[in-house]
């Protein structure tokens, strides 16, 4: 279960990384936030989003339209 | 994974140099930025020439079509561009200017003010060059707060230090 969500669904690049960002700043180390986005790009990104900060990407999937994406704060 | 990655530090930085002042082009600089700030670098933005620009406390920032023939609108199904003789008709810009933001905005993309605020809020490093102030007659004052002043040593030495160089 996320400790946190995140609805970046609309948004563009780079605002979904950039609020996701802003997120797990607030928050704890092991808390999940769960995301979720209709930007394509996205999968890719926050995928590298987390191999460069370190943060791990416990799950990333769609249903429909939607993109859904779980981190774990490192 | 790295071991460096888990301990929430990154070590890697970037810097920009921003030498354009139109809406198209500020966006380059400022996606890369602020992404690379929320991937933990350390990001330094120099903005020079008409960059310098993107700095000022009133963005009122324009799109041309002229020297711009890659320029396609979508329309109507299609993809248009606008001939030259047109373009430069008065108020083409403006139109143009009004259309690219109202698209924009239609597909959930930050304007530049959003984008600029993301960038302030994460430390990136904003670097106003000296010469472009004196040379069009800006005043500090006409800029953001947090905006450090230098010149092309400043530029270079963070340059230097950067893992990723870019210029824009």
């Amino acid at each position: 279960m996320a400790d946190q969500t995140l609805d970046a669904k609309g948004l563009n690049c780079p605002l979904p990384i950039i609020k996701a960002k802003k997120a797990l700043k607030g928050m704890s180390p092991n808390e999940v936030l769960a995301i979720e986005a209709t930007d394509p790009g996205s999968v890719a990104d926050f995928s590298a989003f987390c191999r460069q900060t370190g943060n791990e990407l416990v799950s990333s999937g769609q249903s429909g339209d939607i993109y859904n994406f779980e981190i774990k704060k490192s | 994974m790295l071991d460096n990655a888990n301990d929430g530090t990154n070590s890697k930085s970037m810097s920009i140099i921003a030498t354009k002042g139109t809406l198209d082009w500020a966006y380059p600089p400022f996606i890369l930025g602020t992404t690379a700030a929320a991937m933990d670098m350390e990001v330094t933005m120099f903005f020079t020439f008409y960059g310098l620009g993107l700095l000022k406390k009133d963005l009122n920032l324009k799109i041309s079509t002229l020297g711009n023939p890659a320029m396609e609108m979508p329309m109507m199904g299609r993809h248009m561009a606008m001939p030259n003789i047109i373009g430069g008709l008065p108020g083409a810009d403006k139109g143009v200017t009004a259309m690219m933001k109202n698209m924009m905005a239609k597909k959930g993309v930050a304007s530049i003010e959003d984008l600029r605020e993301a960038a302030v809020e994460t430390d990136v490093r904003l670097i106003a060059c000296q010469m472009t102030l004196d040379l069009f007659e800006i005043k500090d004052t006409d800029l953001i707060d947090g905006v450090e002043i230098g010149g092309a040593a400043t530029a270079i030495e963070v340059a230097g230090k950067a893992d990723i160089n870019y210029f824009m």
